[in-house]
């Protein structure tokens, strides 16, 4: 067996990306941009209200955080849930203590079978950001182009419906996308994607991509990666949020206004021995001086401001 | 397939000729800074996926490219800050693609090693006419973009053949980073030429701490510097090199660069006596001039131990 002669080839060799959706741009060389206020660091807090469907396809991928077991995988069915019922609220009360206003990503599924936690959202302020249908539908380079349109277009619909939210921003199930998924979700009236994990700071893809804005919302500093992928604990869960902010307000003096990305799963972080925890830090980080505490859509908004 | 490609002999880590680094150093300490380029879209190898999901892989081709955005500057700032010069492991084609990042580290004199032409382009199942294609291109393409001429080598990936390491010696490389078998570089039996093993590290690598041994940061920066301590200790019997291999797109995160700071600032905070901050390139010439020979002779002599 050989490989083809055309492995040999690059016909995307050449300066900037091997691709279209966006163009390549060093963060240390833009131009510095000021939060409101004077802050130094917005600190966006996020989190996900997902359904788990028993039944979910292992194809083209398991989406995390999916069934494990042969179905009726109960177990993580259940444990997911939890979340949704219990985690949630301890997360929620850390939020308040700190004054944290939020984005909380939710399959509209969620929205649909539990309409109480659209209300909690609403009534605290937070902004309602898409995140698919539910964790069993994920986009994905190859899907049906019909099939993807009416998944965004029923997730938006359901979320702006039951939220009364105009839901400006997606978070795709998995971060996963099509070729397509920027171009359908700026023609549905999204203005940003969480799903590019390339950076510390919003950039503005190209056409090809729907000239939809990429937040910094990588899967980094987010609990299902560090805890449940990386294994660490919650107390190193919270050195690392800890470090990452102490490095990132380092850099503000030169380069501009940052932004610290926290994500948190409410099955994870919600967990009766992890939360305290998490209310140190958050505790902490509120307390250091020049923080914004802003949600997806003002970050975005301030950024265009300048941009 | 066949049980041992026989590159080199056993030769027992002890009693070997003594190994002195300039300034009567006990350890030859580079960093090698991994920069890659990931292809989107790549083609695929029989043998090896680039990406677990369809493309576009968005996940994980993001990650990757986050190191090449934002993480390089902390990693080139804190290489500036303790004055260590890099030996880059680089993807050739990111020549073309990012020639802004080429310039950074040619301002500062690091060295260029080949990694392939793209970390998406595997060698599995290359004939010998592909795999010439990939030294030649990057033997050319880093003499045109920065004058050197290529003396390091690790494959893409970590993806070989039978004759990858011959064909190195027969392009006139010095060494390879692509075997792992010492803590001190050895003569590797090639059928023209010559070459050396030369440390890099599978070990104290930013993607074997992280990704395998589920290290944390912090814990990552302690690795390095038990490492150091225990080489320094043997380096006064027969000199050690030590690498630390890493990548701008794990490293480089803010919740992850102190690590990496902490352990140079110990390592470069020893005397020039203990540690010799050096390229791979640097180490390998001192080695071709003062030790191959009595290596390679110590060897023969005492052939399987």
């Amino acid at each position: 067996m050989t490989l083809d002669k055309s492995y040999l080839e690059y016909p995307n060799r050449r300066q900037g990306m091997d691709h279209d959706l966006y163009d390549f741009s060093m963060l240390d060389r833009r131009k510095p941009v000021a939060w409101p206020n004077g802050a130094k660091m917005a600190i966006w807090v996020s989190y996900s209200l997902e359904y788990f469907p028993l039944d979910q396809p292992s194809k083209p991928f398991k989406v995390p955080g999916g069934m494990v077991t042969p179905y009726p995988d109960l177990r993580h069915y259940t444990t997911r849930d939890y979340g949704n019922r219990v985690g949630i609220q301890r997360i929620w009360k850390v939020l308040d203590k700190h004054g944290i206003k939020a984005s909380a990503a939710v399959n509209s599924k969620v929205a649909e079978r539990y309409p109480y936690l659209i209300d909690k959202i609403n009534a605290r302020g937070d902004e309602i950001i898409g995140h698919g249908v539910d964790m069993g539908k994920v986009h994905h380079g190859g899907m049906d182009d019909a099939e993807e349109k009416a998944l965004i277009k029923e997730s938006l619909d359901v979320l702006r419906k039951t939220s009364g939210q105009a839901v400006t921003g997606w978070w795709s199930p998995g971060k996963s996308e099509s070729w397509n998924t920027g171009k359908h979700l700026t023609a549905n009236g999204v203005d940003y994607s969480c799903d590019w994990g390339n950076d510390d700071m919003p950039y503005q893809m190209n056409e090809a991509a729907g000239n939809i804005w990429a937040m910094p919302h990588g899967d980094e500093v987010w609990d299902r990666t560090i805890i449940m992928d990386k294994k660490h604990n919650e107390e190193e869960f919270c050195e690392q949020v800890e470090d990452a902010f102490t490095v990132l307000n380092g850099e503000t003096d030169q380069y501009g206004g940052r932004v610290l990305s926290i994500i948190l799963t409410p099955y994870i972080m919600g967990q009766h021995y992890r939360i305290k925890y998490l209310d140190q830090i958050l505790g902490w980080i509120m307390t250091q001086d020049g923080v914004w505490s802003a949600n997806g859509a003002e970050i975005l908004s301030a950024f265009k401001e300048q941009a | 397939m066949k049980p041992d490609l026989e590159l080199y002999d056993y030769w027992p880590y002890e009693g070997r000729p003594k190994i002195t680094w300039p300034n009567g150093a006990k350890v030859a300490f580079w960093v090698a800074p991994n920069i890659e380029f990931y292809e989107l879209d790549p083609p695929v190898n029989p043998l090896r996926k680039a990406w677990p999901r369809p493309s576009p892989d968005v996940l994980m081709a993001a990650s990757r490219d986050y190191g090449n955005r934002a993480g390089h500057r902390r990693v080139m700032d804190v290489m500036d800050k303790y004055n260590v010069r890099g030996s880059v492991s680089l993807n050739i084609g990111l020549i073309d693609h990012h020639p802004e990042l080429i310039e950074e580290a040619k301002e500062r004199d690091w060295e260029f090693f080949s990694h392939g032409i793209y970390n998406t382009r595997y060698s599995y199942e290359m004939d010998e006419a592909q795999e010439r294609a990939i030294l030649e291109d990057s033997l050319e393409s880093v003499m045109k973009a920065t004058g050197q001429k290529l003396a390091g080598y690790l494959a893409p990936a970590l993806t070989h053949t039978e004759r990858t390491i011959d064909l190195l010696a027969e392009y006139g490389f010095l060494y390879s980073c692509d075997l792992f078998q010492d803590d001190m570089p050895q003569p590797i039996n090639v059928k023209s030429g010559r070459l050396i093993s030369m440390p890099y590290s599978l070990e104290i690598n930013d993607i074997i701490v992280y990704n395998a041994y589920l290290g944390t940061p912090r814990r990552y920066g302690q690795m390095i510097k038990d490492q150091f301590d225990q080489l320094l200790l043997e380096g006064e019997d027969c000199g050690t090199v030590m690498c630390i291999p890493l990548h701008a797109y794990a490293v480089g995160h803010p919740h992850r660069i102190r690590g990496f700071e902490e352990a140079l600032e110990y390592i470069t905070g020893h005397a020039k006596e203990d540690v010799w901050v050096a390229t791979g390139r640097e180490i390998a010439e001192y080695y071709y001039e003062n030790y191959y020979d009595a290596c390679a002779a110590d060897i023969a002599a005492r052939k399987g131990g």
